[in-house]
Parts: structure tokens; C-alpha cells; sequence
């Protein structure tokens, strides 16, 4: 069979299983453009190259599938590299394609040409420059192995225009690329590790992202049980453990509650699962735990010792390290432990003033949308305050169901992502012809519509499928936006601020395209909240470049982009508008007016230790 | 900067052919050094991924040599950098790389090895 790069690519690409791509078309990526035309796979066309990226990024943190994203050379793969550099501190699967100049004209200056092999190899797991098109057959489905493999992460792939141009006869095609599994652990280490564990007088578990990437959660709780250990959880791994789990500590570090940081002060024994020990989590790490020694169990070996060094250090995959675990490990009671981890956790409330008074404070808003959302309703946020706060006070329930951009903090994040998670979620529920991508070297036709797709990988989202089961694949490709509209899919919710939402608002367009049951709400204070919060704490009050002067009219803002908007009225029952405007189908942007003092608490100050922690009355009294 | 300020090394030294020998930056402690054996995929870009690895990191890597082995489909680089405690962690980093097969130390060989490929090598060449 004879065809051009561009069309082998999109071959390729339909053998993996991907049945959507968010991108933005131009002049160097026009061929693999023509070669969708007549595609199976969806091109979600965005307003910036950014959101294809963050709303692939939203379709792979849900399924754990690796999801493409496509910009075109020059400015379009420069304004990936944001989104790209998200995925890679995160662990995101991603495939971001870029068009390129003809390699004739690479290294001239030509139009639109930049070094995108160079700007993408900081901050991807690997990277491609594809020189000829009979590469595509080897390039991309390592792209998608090395993406889902071991720790994920972005992979790069950049295709020079003459490529896809250029004609090549197929005779054999690759098998698609999957994750390959990862080294098992040696079990003399585990036998030590369980040795150390039940000599242990107070240990506690220190999840992260990585328990939830390797599907680890029921076995992380199961461990959790078995040796009465308390759990904390990092940014990432919220979620991984749900919120009413009587050995549940919340989050961690910067933010955590006082008596999360205090109990990890007392421990003796702290089993890190698929954590980095990054610096909003440790605080001044010299002084993180200081009377525990530490054992640590991750996927990537570099992780081991990397920040603080470990004396026990288990490289795999952790749901198969936990599960060899959980055999070897005896129920251990530890009352005394466990109720010292109940004390901290009754003595150090969060604290929020009463909902009758302040209804639209911040934990007050975010414990609502916990009373009101499903629990299985996937929430994407921002960075800021918000982001904080949501953290603190919204009980996530599930797994993969709280979306954030932790390791890079990018505002701008939210609003693509869950435009992306809800497209995956829509697909979920549409049929599936139950295609792998390990069956073989099926062809095109044959491969599952559903990006969704594969049997799947220990997902604690329930597969919601619609009653119209029986229709056959073929009709889901392609919705249009009418039928977008006509099933808009579950409720997912994006959490922003004032300041976060604009970085990203041209997305509004894109979500006004597909109909899908986007909910944003803008946490509105009218400033970049966390810097004027550290500005206020840290800088002697020297407000700089916190406040903006002036702030648009979101619910306009939204009705402009063709969606529903409303601004919530502080002195007419907010809570229940909230309630029902989020009750009503289909996408909206909704104004929430919060205070503009508000702070969150507690706060460790950047670089100091843990315990060192700011609460709000301890503030009240050093200002009084 | 404690660094010794007579005679500094050449900061770049190209050999012949299939050679290329990168001076970093002088060591602060010429005594400490380990050199580490990497075997490689023979590709562009193979060297800005280890050297970029280094550079981002903030790894000291005093120096560099890279050449093919039998066909071309592989190539050896041998590295020169400080043997400091975060050495393992440098090791670690650059096996995570796609293009890096194996990794190994080098005892037999030291600086010498690499101060010995320095300019009196080789005449100088007018650019």
C-alpha cells in the first residue's frame, strides 16, 4: 500500500486507539490535516495551542491512556511547551505532535520554524525528529510506549512537513505500543521492608500521584488497615484514599492541617509510595520527619535517595510491591497510634467560619460542592488559592476524579482539562467494541473508537455506559456539535479564580463548540490571591502587582462565548443557586464573589519547616 | 571562585573525525573525578540529551568524548565528572534516558585519559 507520511502517521495513530486529538492546524502540519479529513479520529479544534494540550492532558489524567495533542511548527509547538512541561512534572501520558519546516529549509530561519526538538528536550520524557517517513512505523508506538511506561510522561514527536509529503510503501505494520511492565522487585527487599514495618512503633504512609498512575489505591488503604498506619496524601494522590477513612490525614505539607504536619513530626517510620518529596510537601526537608527513617517505593529509581536519602528504597510498580506486601504483613493493632492520630486530626480542624454567617467563603463553598456533587464527578482546578482550598475542604472521593496541575502550578490549567475530561467521560458512556491495542495488527477498521478505550487498567471511575448500548461503533465517530449538545455527558467541574481563568478563556469557544457539561466557577476576589496571601505574610504588606484594576463581568463574559453565565448573589441564598445552576444540564461559568481578604490556612512558610505553621489566629493576634 | 587561575584548561577541543572532546568547565578539586561509560544510540541528539541532562541538573561534567562503536548503530561516551555524592543520583538520571543502554564505571581510566586528547595532541588549526 502506497501513502504519504502524513496518512501513515494517521494510520498509526488509529491503531493506537486514539479516537480523538485537540489541536490547531497551520501551514507545516497541513498534510496529516488533509489526512484526517477522512478519519475515524475527531479533531477537537481549540482557540490555543495550550488548551489542545491541557485538554489532551484532561482526557489522559482520566483514563490513564496516553492522549495526542497537535500543533504546527513554530508559534504552535511554542505554545504547547507549557502544557508539555505540566505533563512531564505530573507523570501525564502525553503524545504532542508538532508539524515542522521541510528539513530542506531546516536551520535557515525559515518561516515559522523553531528549534522544537531543542525547546521540547527539557521537558519531555524522550523526543523524536522524525527524518523520513518509514521511521513513523518505529517512532510512534515507542512514542506511546515510552508515554505509558514506567513513570509516564510527554513524548514529543516532531514531523518536518517534506515527511508527511513524502510517499512510502507499507507492508508491515508495527503492533501497536502499550506499556511494558516494569522490572519486578526483588523479594528479599519486601521481606525487610515488612520486618521494618511491624517493628515500627509509628508509621504512617506517605502516598503520592504514583499510587494512583500504578492503580494502587485499594491496596495502599488495604495497607493502611493492616498496619494501622496513618495515612498522608500529597496534592496528587488526593483521592487516592477517600475522606471519611478513620487512618485518613489529608493532605501534607505547605497546606496542610496543623496536625497532618505534627503526627509526621512523631512519626518513626514513614513509607513513601510513589512520591517525589517535593518541597511544597517536605517543607525545609533537612528538618521533614525528623525522627522517622525512611523506606520508599517508586517506579523510577532516580526518585530513590533523590531529595532525602532512604535506607530501604523498592523500585517497581507499586501495586504489585503492595500486593507482595499486604502477603507478608500480619494485622497490626497500634491503638495507641491510631488514637493519637485521631486526637491531631480533632484538635487542628480546618477552620471556616459558620455557613449561615459566610456562606460563600471559600471552605464553606468547597464543602458544599463535596455535599452536592457526585462522588464520582471529576473536578479540574486552577493554581492558586482555589486550588488550595479545594484541596483542603472538597472530600475527593475517587480516584483520577480531582484534576490539578501540582508539580509545574499552571494557571490556565483548569478550564482545557476539563473540557478534555469530559470528552472522555462522553466517550466512556458511548459504545466500544472492547478493542486493545495488544490484540495484534489489526487493521484500521477494526481498532476501538473509544478513546476511552482499552479494558481498563484498574479505573475506580464506574464505566457509565448509555442505554442505546447496541449501537455500533461505527456511529460514534465524528459527533457533531449538534449531537454534542444532545448528550453532553456527566457533570465535571472546573474550580478557578478571577486570575486563573483568563490565562485560558479562549477556551470558552471551544467548550461552546461541543456542548459538553463543563461547569466553570470563578472564585472571584479580584486579585491573584495567593500573591497578595504571601505579599501580606511575607513581604511586610507590600501589596505589588496582586490586585487587578479592572475584572470582567464573567457571567457576560460567558453569554459573549454563546453559554449560560450567572454571578451568584451573596444576600440571596447562594448556595442553593449554586446548587441548582449546576443541577441544570450543559456547560455554564459561574461568578462566585468571595472575599478579598480571605486567606488560606494554615500556611508553612516557603522554605521553613513543616511544624513552623501560620494559622488564621495566630495572625489575628500578631496583628492585632 | 577558588577556581586556579593560571593556565586554565582549553575550553574547547575538537579532534579528528569521529572524536569530540568538550572541556566543561575546570574542576575545583582536580583530585576527585570518576569517569563513567555510557554506550548509546548513534542518533542527533543523542549527545544535547546527556549534555542537557547535566546542564539542567546542575551535574558537573568536566568533560566528554563520543565515539562510534563497530557498525554506527551505537556509539561510547565517556564522561569525566566529579565524583561527589550526588554522583549516583547523575547515574540514575542519565539511565532514565531513552537513548542511554548501559552505564558503567570506568577505574582504569582517569583525567590523564582526557588531558591527554588536550590541544598538544594535535597542531593547532587556523579557523
Amino acid at each position: 500500500m502506497k501513502i504519504t507520511g502524513a496518512k501513515l502517521l494517521r494510520i498509526l495513530l488509529e491503531r493506537q486507539g486514539i479516537r480523538t486529538i485537540a489541536g490547531i492546524p497551520g501551514g507545516a502540519i497541513l498534510p496529516f490535516y488533509d489526512a484526517l479529513h477522512q478519519s475515524r479520529i475527531r479533531h477537537i479544534l481549540t482557540r490555543h495551542e495550550q488548551g489542545a494540550g491541557f485538554i489532551a492532558q484532561g482526557m489522559a489524567r482520566v483514563t490513564g491512556k496516553a492522549a495526542v495533542c497537535l500543533a504546527t511548527s513554530g508559534p504552535g509547538a511554542t505554545n504547547l511547551l507549557t502544557a508539555i512541561a505540566d505533563a512531564r512534572l505530573d507523570s501525564v501520558p502525553l503524545v504532542a505532535i508538532t508539524g515542522q519546516v521541510s528539513q530542506a529549509l531546516i536551520g535557515t530561519d525559515a518561516f515559522q520554524e523553531v528549534d522544537t526538538y531543542g525547546l521540547t528536550l527539557p521537558v519531555t520524557k524522550h523526543n523524536f525528529l522524525v527524518r523520513d517517513p518509514a521511521e513513523l512505523l518505529e517512532i510512534v508506538p515507542l512514542a506511546f510506549q515510552l508515554a505509558e511506561s514506567g513513570r509516564p510522561g510527554p513524548v514529543a514527536v516532531d514531523v518536518p512537513k517534506d515527511v508527511q509529503n513524502a510517499t512510502i510503501d507499507v507492508r508491515d505494520w508495527p503492533e501497536p505500543g502499550g506499556p511494558t511492565p516494569a522490572p519486578a522487585c526483588p523479594d528479599a527487599l519486601i521481606d525487610e521492608l515488612a520486618h521494618r514495618l511491624i517493628a515500627a512503633q509509628r508509621p504512617v504512609l506517605y502516598l503520592g500521584g504514583g499510587v494512583i498512575a500504578s492503580g494502587a489505591t485499594d491496596l495502599a488503604q488495604a495497607l493502611a488497615h493492616r498496619l494501622s498506619a496513618p495515612v498522608v496524601c500529597t496534592l496528587m494522590a488526593l483521592g487516592a484514599v477517600p475522606p471519611d477513612d478513620s487512618l485518613f490525614m489529608g493532605m501534607l505539607g505547605m497546606h496542610a492541617a496543623k496536625g497532618t504536619n505534627f503526627l509526621l513530626e512523631e512519626a518513626d517510620l514513614l513509607l513513601a509510595i510513589g512520591a517525589r518529596f517535593d518541597d511544597r510537601a517536605t517543607g525545609k526537608v533537612a528538618e521533614f520527619c525528623p525522627k522517622a527513617t525512611i523506606a520508599h517505593i517508586d517506579i523510577d529509581a532516580a526518585e530513590i535517595g533523590k531529595i532525602k536519602p532512604a535506607f530501604h528504597g523498592l523500585v517497581g510498580d507499586a501495586a504489585d510491591i503492595l500486593r507482595r506486601l499486604l502477603d507478608r504483613l500480619p494485622q497490626q493493632r497500634r491503638p495507641a497510634w491510631r488514637a493519637r492520630a485521631t486526637e491531631l486530626r480533632r484538635t487542628h480542624p480546618l477552620h471556616a467560619p459558620p455557613c449561615a454567617d459566610q456562606p460563600l467563603h471559600p471552605v464553606n463553598l468547597c464543602r458544599h460542592l463535596g455535599e452536592i456533587l457526585e462522588p464520582d464527578t471529576v473536578l479540574t482546578t486552577d493554581v492558586g488559592q482555589h486550588q488550595m482550598w479545594i484541596a483542603q475542604a472538597y472530600p475527593v472521593r475517587r480516584p483520577r476524579t480531582l484534576l490539578t496541575s501540582g508539580g509545574l502550578g499552571t494557571m490556565g490549567f483548569g478550564l482545557p482539562a476539563a473540557i478534555g475530561a469530559a470528552l472522555a467521560l462522553r466517550a466512556r458512556r458511548s459504545p466500544d467494541d472492547g478493542g486493545s491495542p495488544a490484540e495484534g495488527p489489526a487493521l484500521p477498521v477494526r481498532r476501538s473508537l473509544d478513546e476511552g478505550g482499552s479494558p481498563a487498567e484498574g479505573l475506580a471511575l464506574p464505566v457509565r455506559r448509555s442505554l442505546d448500548e447496541g449501537g455500533s461503533p461505527a456511529e460514534g465517530l465524528a459527533l457533531s456539535p449538534a449531537e454534542g449538545l444532545a448528550e453532553p455527558g456527566p457533570r465535571v467541574v472546573c474550580v478557578s479564580g478571577d486570575g486563573s481563568i483568563l490565562m485560558n478563556i479562549q477556551e470558552l469557544a471551544t467548550l461552546a463548540d461541543l456542548g459538553l457539561n463543563v461547569a466553570v466557577l470563578v472564585f472571584n476576589n479580584a486579585q491573584l490571591g495567593l500573591v497578595r496571601q504571601q505579599q501580606e505574610l511575607f513581604y511586610g504588606r507590600r501589596y505589588e502587582a496582586a490586585h487587578f484594576a479592572s475584572v470582567p463581568d464573567f457571567a457576560a463574559l460567558a453569554r459573549a462565548f454563546g453559554l449560560r453565565g450567572l454571578r451568584l448573589n451573596p444576600n440571596r441564598d447562594p448556595l442553593g443557586e449554586l446548587s441548582a445552576a449546576l443541577a441544570a444540564p450543559g456547560p455554564c461559568v459561574i461568578d462566585i464573589p468571595i472575599h478579598e481578604l480571605a486567606n488560606v490556612y494554615p500556611m508553612v512558610p516557603p522554605g521553613a519547616p513543616n511544624r513552623q505553621m501560620i494559622a488564621e489566629p495566630e495572625l489575628a493576634s500578631t496583628h492585632a | 571562585m577558588l577556581e586556579p587561575t593560571s593556565s586554565p584548561p582549553p575550553s574547547i577541543v575538537t579532534l579528528a573525525d569521529q572524536c569530540n572532546v568538550i572541556r566543561d568547565k575546570p574542576s575545583a578539586s582536580p583530585t576527585t573525578a570518576a569517569v563513567i561509560e555510557l554506550r548509546v544510540r548513534n542518533h542527533p541528539g543523542t549527545m544535547a540529551h546527556v549534555t542537557g541532562l547535566f546542564a539542567r541538573r546542575g551535574f558537573n561534567l568536566e568533560a566528554i568524548v563520543c565515539v562510534p562503536v563497530a557498525d554506527g548503530a551505537t556509539s561510547c561516551m565517556l564522561l569525566l565528572v566529579a565524583d561527589e555524592p550526588r554522583l549516583e543520583q547523575v547515574e540514575r538520571q542519565l539511565a532514565k534516558l531513552y537513548d542511554v543502554l548501559t552505564i558503567r564505571h570506568r577505574q582504569d581510566l582517569t583525567r590523564e585519559f582526557f588531558t591527554r586528547l588536550g590541544p598538544s595532541a594535535q597542531s593547532p588549526t587556523a579557523v
